[in-house]
């Protein structure tokens, strides 16, 4: 941990944390505008949510009269845990501070902790969409946990490490072609980051028709600078996962020394991989339809399996060559 | 054998306990003297009994033998890194539990409060004694006292039937449980005769009569600890009981059946075979995924925390499983993690789960409700128990940086170590494990949100709950204790880990060397590993938080308007439309719909009166425990038709019996 923590690692993990704050809600943003040009609207231009958290931001907080304090907490809790998991995913640089501070079972284990106070906000209210969200968003939160954990695992048998920093830098390491136990693992990232992130065949981010919504109904007392540190929240979680399976599957261009250059280098390979996958989860959105709450189950229960598998796959090849 | 100084330290605080109960006799219905006097000194012996036991961690072990008991069969002692350790929680939930003890026990409440006392310090004394106890004579005897105590705690409000017969199945099972270690002792003495552990330690027995001591052990020690299927006892009789009990039973008296099993398992039995660690880690996976999906489906809140404990207890045993499995192949220090994942499960477990069990004594008294369908909001009116309790459901959730994630931190580090097994069988089935665990830890977050939601959060579900009033300053005062436990635990990791490495090297003879890590972090094998850094990880949190807060107010403003809920403008909201505690558990009993035996009543279209009606049942208890019930019944009848009550009846068979022994002598 020594030589982390030098002048140049934690300008590093600063530059990162700032890169994730203020691109999260143009991440946000280009799936908006990617989603409205493959739907043949106009869209509503890249800057809109910086716009709308602005807004947001400057009006009042309208609180329920009987919230207890527990409420206007979580939003800064989650906010918090969000801003600390897109800190921990090597994005810019693989040698960070606080990455010895947390590996992928901690990075979990926060998403965990998010979404648990998430959960408790929505029932404190006690109104029926409040419990409602609640519910559903931990039924697809203990469904979807498992198979992320899963697919760390996947990846942590590759590298023997559960360390991020350990495992982008094996994974870069090995020459590009594609590995069977990833492929799958991946798969089931990507399931699973669609049902976390309250995205189309799980849930949609434009809904607001009640009783389909997870992620709206979760959230649906907050107003005010709350609502707007709910939703740079969920920004910053889609940016994490989207780094997180960049940190897996293309774990290429991550700064790995003190090096300024390679650092500055790291910047726009991100903003690149970041816009293909911006426009590859609207490609996906546009292209499935919502299914019902009752099938995200079974939806999640592949992503689980598949991941499970990989890790046997992972195991039943590890002897050959990799 | 000369008896060192910590180990008479102990049994002076053991007798000091005794000696408390028997005040409390003295005192049977003076009930200040025994809330205000009594239970507080109970809690610093408690704390005496922690700084007593933590020195003893590292030292060596210390024997004493006192002339109690039988003539010519006195009482061994022994203090070790192992006993010491279970000591360590023992007192230190211990303490806690007492401390709320003091403002939770009331007047005219079933049992008298002076018996009330001796039950509850015997209970404690008996339990330090069997951690203690060195021959098999004097750990049956504390055991059966611990067991016996604890009945009659279970029981203390026996004026109700369900009580008593909880309090029935408990003290069934926990005889049966008995039996099974006495012979599982039986067979570790290898006929000398001699029962002292050290005698049985020097024993070398052949595979198949160390497997069998072995599943005594397991079959005596699991019913105890309430490991699947020997657990249906847990849910009756652990809500049963006064909270506070309940605390003690669920925190402490398990961790017990832990610490004889490994007791067994790695001290008195000389070496481990392969297969023991399949069968522990199967049966600790099939407790574990019972336990919380049983506890996400209940609506009695204690009912919900004793599946939780039954969930918790099987994540141990799938850990001492791991281990034992390591250790059958070798591999020193992959057992000694999963080991150390299994020990600070125990004493994370202590923690949190007599935290949320006192938590759910300060409601019970504040509102006189169990039933999760009669509370909510409870966070505005009691928000002391509302925060405590918060901390303790989030660390049993396993939420960093809490207590309860470090333990399910370890036990998915020591999965990751398992393709290194040289059974390529096991390697196949190591993921699926792994996935069970990462599973079974997901629902615990489910079935927690369930039970703080419910309870403190919402609307109140009835009206007088707004007159519920906050703990008293003694129970505070206890959960404070408690609070701290857990987030000590959760937070110094390593710290923790120097305590116990001397135990895993005891028992396994490797320890979690602390890497070069220094003490911010917790690094089981190297940094490139695997690495976690609770502080620097909630000093995360807490600095995003708190400059969002801060920014946030600069930048903009803090303004704050109270209006009335949004709800998408629906004005009629009442306490009726949140989630019921069946409706949150709906979605896990539908998924996991085989696993309960459930009878639903739907209503009709047409009913004037619409019902709803679900009733969730133990498929063990109609395929296993109903069957032998109706078979021991049968056979009791059989024999019953043989005593008539009458006299001649027995002349006759005495008769008869002679003249077939005269028969056969004379043929």
């Amino acid at each position: 941990m020594g030589d982390a923590v030098s002048a140049l690692g934690i300008a590093a993990q600063a530059l990162e944390i700032v890169a994730a704050l203020a691109l999260a809600p143009l991440l946000a943003g280009w799936v908006g505008q990617c989603r409205a040009w493959l739907q043949n609207r106009k869209g509503p231009g890249l800057l809109q949510p910086y716009r709308t958290l602005h807004k947001l931001f400057n009006k009042d907080s309208v609180v329920a009269a009987h919230a207890s304090p527990l409420f206007r907490t979580a939003p800064y809790v989650i906010f918090g845990c969000m801003t600390l998991a897109c800190g921990i995913v090597p994005t810019l640089s693989t040698d960070l501070p606080l990455s010895p501070a947390a590996d992928a079972i901690a990075l979990v284990g926060l998403f965990a902790l998010a979404r648990v106070f998430a959960a408790l906000a929505a029932m404190d209210i006690g109104t029926a969409f409040g419990s409602l969200g609640a519910r559903r968003e931990m039924l697809i939160g203990f469904l979807a946990e498992p198979a992320l954990l899963m697919v760390f695992f996947t990846a942590a048998l590759i590298s023997d490490s559960t360390s991020l920093t350990t495992i982008v830098r094996t994974l870069a390491a090995r020459e590009i072609g594609i590995q069977p136990s990833l492929a799958l693992a991946a798969v089931a990232l990507v399931m699973v980051a669609l049902a976390e992130n309250a995205r189309v065949p799980v849930d949609n981010p434009a809904t607001h028709l009640e009783l389909t919504m997870v992620h709206e109904a979760l959230i649906l007392e907050y107003s005010g600078r709350h609502l707007a540190l709910v939703e740079w929240a969920a920004a910053l979680k889609l940016f994490a996962y989207a780094c997180i399976g960049m940190a897996l599957f293309a774990p290429w261009g991550v700064a790995r020394a003190h090096a300024p250059l390679a650092l500055l280098l790291a910047l726009p390979v991100l903003v690149a991989k970041l816009a293909a996958a911006g426009c590859a989860l609207a490609l996906l959105e546009t292209l499935s339809a919502k299914m019902r709450i009752f099938r995200v189950p079974e939806f999640l229960g592949m992503a689980f399996l598949l991941a499970v598998i990989a890790m046997l796959v992972r195991i039943l090849l590890g002897a050959g060559p990799q | 054998m000369s008896a060192g100084p910590q180990l008479v330290a102990l049994l002076a605080l053991c007798a000091a306990w005794l000696a408390i109960g028997v005040a409390g006799l003295a005192a049977l219905h003076r009930f200040h003297i025994v809330a205000r006097v009594l239970f507080p000194a109970g809690g610093a012996v408690a704390l005496a009994v922690v700084a007593a036991a933590l020195p003893a961690v590292w030292g060596a072990p210390e024997m004493a033998v006192l002339p109690l008991g039988l003539p010519g069969l006195p009482f061994h002692f022994r203090l070790d890194g192992l006993s010491a350790l279970f000591l360590l929680v023992l007192g230190g939930a211990a303490a806690g539990v007492s401390l709320f003890s003091a403002g939770y026990f009331r007047q005219s409440e079933g049992t008298a409060p002076g018996l009330l006392c001796l039950q509850y310090h015997v209970f404690l004394a008996a339990m330090a004694l069997v951690i203690l106890a060195d021959d098999a004579y004097a750990f049956m005897v504390m055991w059966e006292t611990m067991a016996l105590a604890s009945f009659f705690l279970v029981t203390s409000n026996h004026r109700i039937a369900e009580i008593r017969r909880a309090g029935y199945l408990y003290l069934l099972i926990a005889h049966v449980g008995a039996l099974g270690i006495l012979l599982c002792f039986g067979v570790l003495q290898a006929n000398t005769g001699d029962y002292s552990f050290a005698n049985m330690r020097a024993q070398h027995l052949s595979p198949f009569w160390a497997s069998v001591a072995f599943l005594l052990a397991l079959g005596g020690f699991g019913a105890k600890a309430g490991l699947v299927p020997l657990h249906v006892w847990l849910p009756e009789a652990h809500p049963a009981a006064p909270s506070p009990v309940s605390a003690l039973m669920s925190g402490v008296m398990l961790k017990t059946a832990v610490y004889g099993f490994l007791r067994v398992a790695y001290d008195l039995l000389p070496a481990q075979l392969w297969w023991w660690g399949v069968v522990v880690l199967a049966l600790g996976l099939a407790s574990a995924v019972f336990g919380v999906v049983f506890a996400a489906a209940q609506s009695d809140m204690k009912r919900l925390l004793a599946w939780s404990s039954i969930e918790n207890i099987g994540l141990i045993f799938a850990g001492i499983g791991l281990s034992i499995l390591f250790a059958a192949y070798g591999m020193r220090a992959v057992a000694a993690l999963a080991l150390t994942a299994a020990l600070y499960h125990v004493a994370s477990h202590a923690f949190f789960k007599s935290l949320l069990f006192v938590g759910t004594g300060a409601v019970l008294h504040a509102t006189s409700e169990r039933s999760l369908g009669k509370l909510g909001g409870l966070m505005r009116v009691m928000p002391w128990v509302g925060w405590a309790t918060l901390l303790g459901v989030l660390a049993s959730a396993g939420l960093p940086p809490l207590g309860g994630f470090v333990s399910e931190w370890l036990l998915l580090q020591s999965f990751l170590f398992t393709p290194g097994l040289p059974n390529s069988f096991l390697n196949m089935l190591v993921p699926v494990v792994a996935a069970v665990i990462a599973l079974v830890a997901a629902l615990a977050g489910y079935v927690m949100v369930k039970f703080y939601g419910v309870i403190f959060l919402g609307q109140h579900r009835e009206d007088k709950l707004a007159q519920a009033h906050d703990a008293g300053p003694w129970e505070r005062l206890g959960m404070a204790w408690l609070v701290a436990g857990c987030v000590a635990l959760g937070l110094f990791p390593a710290q923790v880990i120097d305590i116990l490495a001397p135990v895993t090297q005891l028992l396994v003879g490797a320890s979690l060397a602390q890497a070069d890590g220094g003490s911010w972090l917790l690094v089981p094998v190297s940094v490139e590993r695997a690495s976690y850094g609770p502080l620097i990880f909630f000093a995360g949190v807490a600095a995003s938080f708190g400059l969002a807060y801060v920014l946030v107010r600069r930048l903009y403003h803090g303004r704050l308007r109270r209006a009335a809920p949004w709800d998408c403008g629906f004005p009629w909201q009442t306490a009726r439309m949140q989630d019921t505690a069946e409706g949150f558990g709906q979605p896990v009993r539908q998924i996991f719909e085989p696993l309960y035996r459930m009878r639903r009543e739907l209503p009709s279209a047409f009913d004037a009166r619409p019902r709803y009606a679900v009733e969730v049942g133990d498929h063990f208890w109609y395929w296993l425990y109903l069957p032998l019930a109706r078979l021991v019944d049968g056979a009791a009848r059989a024999i019953g038709t043989l005593q008539r009550g009458r006299i001649a009846i027995y002349l006759l068979y005495s008769f008869a019996t002679v003249i077939a022994v005269l028969l056969w002598v004379t043929r």
